[in-house]
């Protein structure tokens, strides 16, 4: 009987938190307008949450796209197809491991220190200070973050497919001798710029206006103390993960079920 | 003691208001009247509420029953715009300060401004440096938050709460962490921003005599009711056990020092099992759905 009760108590919390959730995202949105009229909130944004993924993205990039050339070309040669590597190299990263690796990153690099951020604030009445001085939290704050992380995502993605391809080169053609000219014209050929590369980009959009919902509602939601933000800070990696890789398949059979 | 209420020309009034966490009733149906250019001080022990009822008074939070008025409008009532105009003439100095960590101190003191008004910097920069120097603190304004003390981040508050010259400030616990030569010249501060600008000032605070030095008019808060009101002088002199107990600070008296709790012997012979992390969280969910409810 006490598990029915707490499995009500949890879809009950768990649905009146999506409601916030749903109110939140429409405050957010709408102070979306306010940000573009002061492109300075955005760029300082963008800067912490885009240019400073860089390196972890660039650094897992490549040993993605190097284990692909590794993987693929095993697989690839025991049929005598080692020279469309490059093909399986970029499908696979534009098509998949691009924007969920780079979300799943970027949940763990950016949207954690987002609900930290965020979390602390809340803490510490920075949020309240500001609606004490008449200016929205949400406007200034919160909204500014949201679109830094919309935005970022998609190239961030991008940044992650091109050194993951370069990756796959360097072990293709560099270390196990595919042709190199193969590897570049079979991608060119093959790749297909609305299939591909426009459904890759459309994924990494909604992984990051997910991500970035789910990061900045956790820390304006979370309960502000030491361990309510920690908790808040677990619970966005967690949801975010889940959130991407139930997308993606979802996304994935919408996009390509056809074929 | 009934809410007996002053009829002057009130900023902010109260009306039978009832506001609870949970199950715990912070406010009982109290009334309390705020007048025009005085100083209205709020006192009571720990955990009375007195915070709470500045966010009330700021909307910050929504009563359960009752209304708050404030300048002749309800100010939970207010349109969010409506809110936010309003909040431009309201001034608050949080306990914490709250500070924006990533500003140096001119520029929290500035943010104000700079959100709302369309004043060149260079007078931005003499409005700062005079408010800064009003509280003492022109000198620290390169500072980063996380470079000032408890009570020099609250001056650096009260610099920025006065930025935009509002009709009232509401002070949270202003002297906490002052030592006793910025305690003096806060006071003093207080009294003459009051003054000089005909500011409306509720300040809530421990500090009995400190308060009484600069209050028009004092309430005395304890267990979500009204114990004792009147002037400084009134207080003092009152012959209620609570107020007596409050201004003294006697340990004994109607207002207990310790937290409701059963008896201490059986306390410490019977061992208890504490909750259980389940039941703490499905009392902390109860508590959380009553308050988005």
């Amino acid at each position: 009987m006490e598990f029915f009760q707490y499995l009500g108590a949890n879809t009950r919390s768990s649905f009146t938190k999506l409601g916030r959730g749903s109110y939140f995202l429409v405050h957010l949105i709408a102070g979306i307008s306010s940000v573009l009229v002061r492109p300075r909130l955005l760029l300082k944004q963008l800067h912490s949450v885009g240019v400073l993924s860089f390196l972890i993205i660039s650094i897992s990039g490549l040993f993605v796209g190097m284990v692909l050339g590794l993987q693929g070309f095993y697989i690839l040669s025991r049929f005598g197809a080692e020279e469309t590597l490059g093909v399986m190299v970029a499908a696979s990263l534009v098509r998949e491991l691009g924007p969920v690796v780079t979300a799943l990153l970027f949940a763990g690099r950016a949207g954690s220190a987002l609900t930290a951020e965020i979390g602390l604030m809340k803490a510490t009445e920075q949020l309240s200070g500001m609606e004490m001085m008449a200016i929205d939290p949400i406007k200034r704050i919160i909204s500014p973050r949201f679109l830094a992380g919309v935005l970022s995502m998609p190239l961030l993605a991008a940044l992650f497919s091109c050194i993951g391809i370069i990756g796959g080169q360097l072990v293709g053609t560099g270390l196990l001798g595919v042709d190199d000219g193969a590897y570049w014209s079979q991608m060119q050929a093959n790749l297909d710029f609305q299939g591909d590369i426009i459904n890759g980009v459309i994924k990494s959009i909604v992984f990051g206006f997910v991500t970035s919902w789910i990061a900045l509602f956790e820390g304006y939601d979370s309960i502000p103390t030491a361990e309510g933000v920690s908790r808040a800070t677990t619970r966005t990696v967690v949801n975010s993960a889940f959130s991407i890789l139930g997308l993606d398949f979802i996304l994935t059979a919408l996009m390509f079920g056809d074929n | 003691m009934d809410n007996h209420v002053p009829t002057q020309d009130s900023l902010v009034t109260v009306h039978n208001l009832t506001f609870s966490r949970g199950d715990k009733k912070i406010f009982d149906d109290i009334s309390l009247e705020f007048e025009r250019g005085k100083i209205t001080a709020i006192m009571g022990p720990s955990g009375t509420g007195k915070t709470t009822l500045l966010k009330l008074i700021a909307a910050q939070l929504f009563p359960n029953h009752g209304n708050i008025m404030v300048n002749g409008r309800n100010i939970h009532h207010l349109k969010h715009d409506d809110l936010y105009t309003l909040r431009k003439r309201m001034g608050m100095l949080f306990q914490s300060g709250a500070l924006l960590t990533d500003m140096s101190v001119f520029d929290n003191v500035a943010y104000p401004l700079r959100e709302h008004t369309h004043l060149p910097e260079s007078m931005i920069r003499t409005l700062v440096l005079m408010k800064l120097e009003a509280v003492g603190l022109r000198g620290a304004r390169d500072l980063m938050p996380n470079e000032l003390s408890g009570g020099m981040s609250r001056r650096v508050a009260l610099a920025r709460a006065v930025a935009l010259d509002p009709m009232m400030i509401l002070y949270d616990e202003p002297f906490t962490g002052q030592d006793p030569i910025s305690m003096g010249a806060l006071v003093h501060l207080i009294k003459s921003l009051n003054i000089t600008l005909g500011l409306t000032s509720i300040i809530v605070s421990h500090d009995v005599h400190e308060t009484a030095a600069i209050a028009d008019y004092i309430y005395v808060l304890s267990e979500g009711r009204v114990i004792g009101q009147g002037t400084p002088k009134e207080i003092l002199d009152s012959q209620s056990s609570w107020v007596q107990q409050f201004m003294n600070g006697a340990a004994d008296g109607p207002v207990h020092f310790h937290y409701p709790a059963k008896n201490y012997m059986d306390d410490l012979l019977h061992f208890e099992k504490p909750p259980s992390s389940r039941q703490r969280l499905s009392n902390n969910r109860a508590i959380k759905r009553k308050r988005y409810s």
